[in-house]
């Protein structure tokens, strides 16, 4: 029956999206819808070979047992295969600044390729694995089964299909032109639908619990996707110019459409990338710990500290811009507030390991997820401090942000999800455990290995740009050109790349271990952490 | 302790965690946002402050298209470094028709808020054909195919329309014309009269080299020669517009 939907629905919406490309008011939006189609056209096709056709009345409904795991499943492995993808477009992007004759015109010029890179990591990746890991938490935390039913099916490929459409849009020029909110009008419409009914699913869960409380992990959940969901529809208000093209300009304009974009902007990074994790974070390390959280009262405190500070640090994007002063200091201020609530969520996070410290030895999924807590502990400490307006006169507009954003992106979000996946993979499939927890060893020595490089090179890269943009002579002239700082960038964007592959590497050979754990097979190896005893010969 | 007692009554009950989240993340929104609507040096008009013609206005989605917000800031901080390298720093008004602003987050090349008649047409169309041509060092992606391919904006008047309806104070005339001004602003055998009272100082001509065919590389030329162009600052009171 529900196959029947499905099908219905496909064949329907692939019928109007070629229609629709048939119309089209400009050529983007034709190339667009037409690639569309060719995805919507593919997925029935694959539907429709799945179709049992059993005589009717003899098939027998199966009463769906215990907790809804497909979804999840799907998720996994969605997440890591956006996490090669994203990753892999970071390493691209980051060569081409590096050698800019990898820029292939008109597709994959670097301002068509960043913007792939941060929604393919940031939403893709990211959005994956809190979908996957929110319907896995929320579940167990309230006994109760997924509400819903399919509805969590069309979530989940509505997500993907709004990665896709976004993905293919920017590669064809097709951009709304706000940082991280790239996505034109229709595909923002698209993506309202599937994000509300992610919200019906999560919150309607939580009202079927069976536990009296909610669980810390799903105030964050929950948090994250109400708040997103709000930051999204305000901020992607714009007036298309044809119902049947791509254009659109925004409902604000200048200094208004700047604080907005940064009210979104850093709160994709509150909500989404802190909020969502932090969530993440409430589930997966106790779990694998085996200990409970450190403080019942230190997680309230810090869920409403931070919800409600983190809203107001937009401002601190536009130090010293066309937005007035009063704007700027009030960013600047609740920035450095927003200290504490961070560090609350560390502190809880690290704490409950107290007393299972030694597992660190033995347990590298549980290492992985410490790095991750310690370097969002850093980027939370290096964030404020930049968002003083003084040291954001140097900061703004140099490599020193981009820093700062993959030591909280690679070491915090990344690591966490990374934790989250080699934890659920085994449960989900019911394997006894991993294939290999030496390639986990190998994984996390490289992905940290690979953001420190990245991080001190961006540090030395970003701080040495800012000085000499401002450098004077004892004569009183600017002592570099421009193109001098572009110049001297070239030995820190190499082994900016290099750190990044090292990353990506660490990803694939994650892949690798997940495949693997799937297939069924165990690796045959030493345990972790064993002292090594020389066997006395025959 | 009481006060976390009475948490317990939001763990207990869904809807009220979700209306509370949503209360407590829509304050620092509104209080932030919600006065630059209304308040003076958000909203002031400066003099020579006009919207976009047809053909710069095309060029700009052009600049939003390729992305350039990725790597150029338009939004000149009042540094003496920036003031210097760059010119007088930006005020509010200069952006107050872009839909969307593109004051950028990164100067991976240099700042462009005001790059109008810094260079000439032909520096522009080599540098974007072939960046490393005229500036060796340079790392910005080669943009020839902008030179190849006709300027596609089937109905000006409707992406004026849509900027009316945003709040861009484009006249009726404006509307009416936008065809004819799309196309003779970089036509040097046009008859230009109607365009430059309609849209003071646009630059006009032929930009790309090429008079026989509008291009996207003819708007994308017309827009960076405006840029920062309008508001003529050696009658600019600066003290009158403090923020």
């Amino acid at each position: 029956m529900n196959e029947n939907i499905t099908l219905t629905g496909l064949g329907v919406a692939a019928c109007v999206v070629l229609f629709l490309s048939g119309i089209a008011a400009d050529a983007a939006f034709q190339s667009h819808m037409l690639v569309i189609f060719f995805v919507l056209a593919l997925a029935f096709l694959v539907m429709l070979r799945r179709v049992d056709f059993a005589p009717a009345g003899t098939a027998v409904a199966k009463p769906a047992q215990g907790y809804l795991d497909g979804p999840i499943r799907y998720g996994a492995i969605a997440t890591m295969g956006w996490a090669i993808v994203g990753l892999l477009a970071g390493v691209v992007a980051a060569s081409q600044l590096a050698w800019p004759d990898l820029n292939i015109e008109p597709w994959f010029n670097f301002g068509r390729v960043r913007p792939l890179h941060t929604s393919a990591v940031v939403f893709a990746f990211g959005g994956n694995a809190l979908i996957a890991t929110s319907f896995y938490v929320v579940q167990r935390t309230c006994r109760a089964r997924r509400w819903g039913g399919d509805l969590a099916w069309f979530v989940f490929w509505g997500y993907q299909l709004f990665i896709v459409m976004a993905a293919s849009g920017y590669l064809l020029g097709i951009t709304a032109g706000k940082e991280y909110a790239e996505p034109e009008w229709y595909v923002d419409l698209f993506l309202t639908v599937v994000w509300l009914c992610y919200l019906a699913v999560f919150l309607g869960t939580i009202l079927n619990r069976k536990e009296p409380h909610i669980y810390v992990a799903n105030w964050f959940y929950l948090a994250f996707i109400v708040t997103i969901a709000m930051l999204h529809v305000v901020n992607g208000l714009s007036m298309p110019v044809s119902f049947v093209g791509s254009k659109s300009y925004s409902a604000f304009a200048g200094v208004q459409d700047a604080l907005t974009q940064w009210w979104y902007g850093h709160n994709a990074v509150g909500f989404f990338l802190t909020a969502g994790f932090l969530g993440m974070m409430y589930y997966f390390i106790p779990k694998q710990a085996g200990r409970p959280v450190y403080s019942y009262r230190l997680s309230i405190i810090h869920f409403w500290a931070l919800i409600f500070l983190y809203i107001w640090a937009g401002p601190h994007h536009l130090h010293y811009t066309a937005l007035p002063d009063w704007a700027q200091t009030l960013g600047m201020v609740f920035s450095i507030m927003l200290w504490m609530p961070s560090w609350g969520g560390m502190i809880n996070g690290l704490m409950t390991l107290s007393g299972a410290w030694d597992k660190l030895r033995t347990d590298p999924i549980l290492r992985m997820q410490v790095i991750a807590v310690a370097f969002y502990g850093m980027s939370t400490f290096e964030g404020p401090m930049m968002s003083l307006k003084a040291v954001n006169g140097l900061s703004h507009y140099t490599d020193w942000t981009i820093g700062q954003v993959h030591s909280g992106a690679l070491g915090g979000v990344g690591m966490i999800s990374f934790g989250a996946i080699y934890f659920l993979v085994p449960k989900l499939w019911n394997r006894e455990r991993l294939y290999s927890l030496r390639l986990v060893n190998w994984h996390f020595w490289l992905a940290t290995l690979g953001i420190v490089v990245y991080a001190a090179v961006m540090w030395v890269s970003g701080i040495m740009q800012g000085l000499m943009w401002r450098e004077y002579s004892a004569e009183g002239f600017l002592v570099y050109s421009f193109v001098e700082s572009t110049a001297a960038m070239y030995p820190y964007y190499v082994m900016r790349t290099f750190g990044g592959l090292l990353y990506l590497v660490g990803a694939l050979i994650m892949a690798f271990n997940i495949y693997m754990t799937i297939k069924g097979r165990v690796r045959e190896e030493d345990a972790m952490g064993a002292p090594a005893i020389a066997t006395p010969a025959e | 302790m009481s006060f976390l007692d009475k948490h317990k009554i939001l763990e207990r009950n869904a809807t009220l965690l979700l209306a509370g989240s949503l209360v407590v993340v829509s304050i620092g929104g509104i209080v932030e946002i919600a006065p630059l609507f209304y308040l003076e040096n958000t909203i002031e008009k400066v003099e020579g402050m006009r919207p976009y013609s047809p053909l710069e206005l095309a060029g700009r989605n052009i600049y939003v298209r390729e992305g350039c917000y990725v790597c150029h800031s338009q939004m000149i901080r009042p540094f003496r470094d920036e003031v210097e390298r760059y010119g007088h720093y930006s005020l509010a008004a200069e952006s107050m028709y872009d839909h969307p602003f593109q004051w950028g987050s990164k100067r991976t090349g240099p700042d462009l808020a005001r790059v109008g008649g810094r260079y000439s047409n032909e520096w522009h169309v080599q540098h974007l054909i072939e960046p490393r041509s005229v500036v060796p060092e340079s790392i910005m992606p080669g943009y020839s195919f902008l030179a190849r391919a006709t300027l596609d904006m089937d109905d000006p008047a409707a992406h004026l329309d849509a900027n009316v309806r945003v709040g861009v104070p484009y006249t009726n005339a404006m509307i009416e014309n936008a065809r004819a001004d799309l196309l003779a602003q970089a036509d040097p055998d046009a008859d230009w009269s109607g365009l430059e009272e309609r849209y003071p100082k646009a630059v006009l001509g032929d930009f790309d080299g090429d008079p026989e065919r509008l291009t996207e590389m003819d708007a994308l030329v017309a827009y960076l020669q405006m840029l920062g162009t309008l508001v003529d600052f050696s009658t600019f009171e600066p003290q009158e517009n403090y923020r």
